[in-house]
């Protein structure tokens, strides 16, 4: 099971965040907001400098690249929290 | 008489900054108090009603208690923080997009090529086939959207 992260944050911004924080799991760059939109996850102008960038939302996908789980917060200020993916990992069965 | 200090226009003022302290630290992580935050509110509602308790105090009875000038600014101060907090809680964090074009459960999740951190480029599908590692009970991905750390 792989953890990626991605936002529209470059490389250099994600290597600096890996070093300081010492996180092993992958982080992508999107930077134009292509992957983004392809997810319909475009939350316009909310960016620094009224810059476009991701609202947050976990997928779960299995082996077969299905969505399993799917996570659209109602606010910012809300994430899955780790207990919430794991008990959606652990459906997925094995 | 030696005049007091007016203890509950400040201990009523510390709590205001602790119900807004909390939400952010403790209830926002449990449904319950998160949705709607009932208990910030009521936090909220005790330390507004101790500065109000106070700045009565220090008017009615001003050769025992301080705090007339103090009491009212705290107060106000105290009722703006409320609308602030009301104002994220309730309309600002809520403005999102409604992504009703997201992939659902069920469907097939787009494919994509994008960089890592050290500029290598990663494919969903062939992370997908490459299978379970060594470590790994269960082959999948979990995909992270998030706003970014700019």
């Amino acid at each position: 099971m792989r953890l990626i992260a991605i936002s529209v944050d470059p490389p250099e911004i994600n290597r600096e965040l890996c070093r300081k924080q010492g996180y092993t799991f992958t982080f992508l760059s999107d930077i134009n907001s292509e992957v983004i939109r392809r997810y319909d996850l475009l939350h316009e102008g909310a960016g620094p400098d009224s810059r476009d960038i991701s609202r947050p939302a976990e997928f779960l996908i299995d082996a077969t690249g299905t969505v399993r789980w799917v996570n659209l917060t109602k606010s910012i200020a809300v994430r899955a929290r780790p207990d919430e993916i794991l008990k959606a990992v652990d459906a997925l069965g094995g | 008489m030696k005049r007091r200090w007016n203890l509950s226009v400040w201990a009523g003022f510390l709590i205001v900054l602790s119900a807004l302290v909390t939400y952010v630290t403790v209830f926002i992580r449990f449904p319950a108090t998160r949705d709607f935050p009932w208990a910030s509110l009521l936090i909220f509602g005790a330390g507004l009603i101790l500065i109000a308790r106070g700045v009565g105090r220090a008017y009615r009875e001003p050769q025992l208690y301080r705090g007339k000038i103090a009491g009212p600014i705290l107060l106000a101060l105290g009722i703006a923080l409320l609308g602030f907090f009301c104002f994220n809680v309730f309309y600002f964090l809520r403005q999102l997009p409604p992504s009703t074009g997201a992939p659902q459960v069920g469907q097939k999740a787009p494919d994509f090529t994008l960089p890592d951190k050290d500029g290598n480029p990663v494919t969903l599908s062939k992370l997908l086939e490459a299978g379970v590692g060594a470590e790994d009970r269960v082959n999948g991905a979990v995909l992270v959207f998030y706003r970014g750390y700019w």
